[in-house]
């Protein structure tokens, strides 16, 4: 468990990214990847729900284990994120009203986002510290973004051409996906 | 008497095939794809999935009377929660193998958006039999998206099914089935097989029904 803050990253970004290479946070992958300018903001915000998520999570668990109650873990987590994911939601809808209807249902959705969760759990199995725990999720979070705006970016090209029609929709995103995935496993073994 | 045996069958059915999650509303795809390694992996999701999704519809269900409109989600998502934990440490007990194959994803049931999905469009309207018949039929329905992920993955990428070796030792195993990309393209073949399968049909009535009017 000595991991570099930089291995961390790297492997969380790239070689171990989060949507491609390990299947978390599929759904809004595919469904809130149609244009680019709801992906780069969508990628921001559960950036920022996976940065405290990770924080009140790292915090949590000591409490937890102080009072050995390992067994309420998953329950206590899955509150911390739909709390977290509401006060985004909150200051979204105060500050910028547009993004906030931009993203519709995806944004409380964000609350049964795999990665969030994903992000906890992971740090908690690897017995991260601190600084490693925030160092992971903000490079699962900026893994996301990446695996978001590439796929958006490939989609809004796909449109302009000539596809079969039985392949349009969720066959073709998958389809592609799985080109990325493809790409992505030449970054394995970067983190060390 | 056989009315309600038909409806009871129609409502089982719904999650089965009309309603398949995995192929149909393409629901709950971090799991159908990151366990579906082998055929193994893939059915012992599915019945996991199937019971947490049957015991927190008919939780629901029995509750839905008491459970305030404002914080209902956040009830269901503590009442799955609760399940989740329950099959965690059962799997943990019965079998640490394969306690180690899924991993995280056992824990990750509780983000399933079948199981979501299903407390709040289905059981937190419908009374418990109801509700429970209709999770059942969607937790089958999911199973059978899963194994035939699984089996798919399982043979071409490691030319077995359930550990057995089906085409002896000179098979090639064709290795990025069982990785990350293998998933995606597998899932998305079958979208395309049902779509070309549902076109098929469509063409085909309508040519019925052309020479009906014909006639």
């Amino acid at each position: 468990m000595h991991e570099s803050a930089a291995q961390i990253f790297i492997n969380a970004f790239l070689a171990n990214n989060f949507v491609l290479a390990m299947f978390l946070g599929l759904c809004p992958f595919i469904g809130v990847s149609g244009k680019l300018e709801t992906a780069l903001p969508m990628g921001a915000a559960t950036t920022f729900v996976m940065l405290v998520a990770s924080l009140c999570a790292f915090g949590l668990n000591l409490l937890l284990a102080y009072f050995n109650l390992e067994f309420l873990r998953l329950i206590a987590y899955i509150v911390i994120i739909a709390s977290a994911v509401q006060l985004v939601e909150m200051v979204l809808k105060k500050y910028s009203p547009a993004l906030f209807r931009a993203l519709g249902i995806y944004l409380p959705l964000i609350t049964t986002n795999c990665a969030v969760l994903g992000v906890a759990l992971f740090q908690t199995a690897r017995e991260y510290d601190f600084v490693q725990s925030v160092t992971f999720a903000v490079g699962a979070g900026a893994g996301f973004t990446l695996a978001l705006t590439l796929m958006a970016s490939v989609r809004e090209r796909l449109r302009l051409s000539d596809v079969p029609s039985v392949a349009q929709g969720t066959a073709l995103s998958l389809m592609l996906a799985g080109i990325l995935s493809l790409a992505f496993m030449g970054f394995a073994g970067l983190g060390g | 008497m056989s009315q309600a045996a038909t409806t009871t069958w129609e409502e089982f059915m719904e999650g089965v095939w009309r309603q398949n999650p995995v192929f149909v509303m393409v629901l709950g795809l971090c799991p159908t794809l990151a366990v579906t390694v082998s055929a193994v992996n893939a059915l012992s999701m599915g019945l996991a999935t199937t019971f947490v999704l049957t015991c927190s519809c008919l939780l629901v269900s029995l509750l839905r009377k008491l459970i305030p409109k404002e914080v209902r989600i956040a009830t269901y998502i503590v009442i799955i929660a609760t399940f989740v934990t329950v099959v965690d440490y059962l799997i943990q007990a019965i079998s640490l193998a394969l306690y180690d194959a899924l991993g995280a994803f056992i824990q990750l049931i509780v983000v399933n958006c079948i199981i979501l999905g299903r407390a709040e469009a289905h059981a937190s309207k419908h009374p418990p039999l109801t509700a429970v018949v209709n999770a059942l039929g969607m937790g089958v329905g999911f199973s059978i998206g899963l194994f035939a992920l699984g089996s798919v993955r399982e043979i071409l990428g490691a030319g077995k099914l359930f550990g057995f070796s089906l085409f002896g030792e000179h098979f090639q195993p064709w290795v990025v089935m069982v990785l990350p990309p293998g998933g995606f393209f597998v899932l998305g073949l079958w979208l395309l097989l049902f779509a070309a399968w549902g076109r098929w049909r469509q063409r085909r009535q309508g040519a019925a029904k052309g020479v009906t009017q014909h006639a």
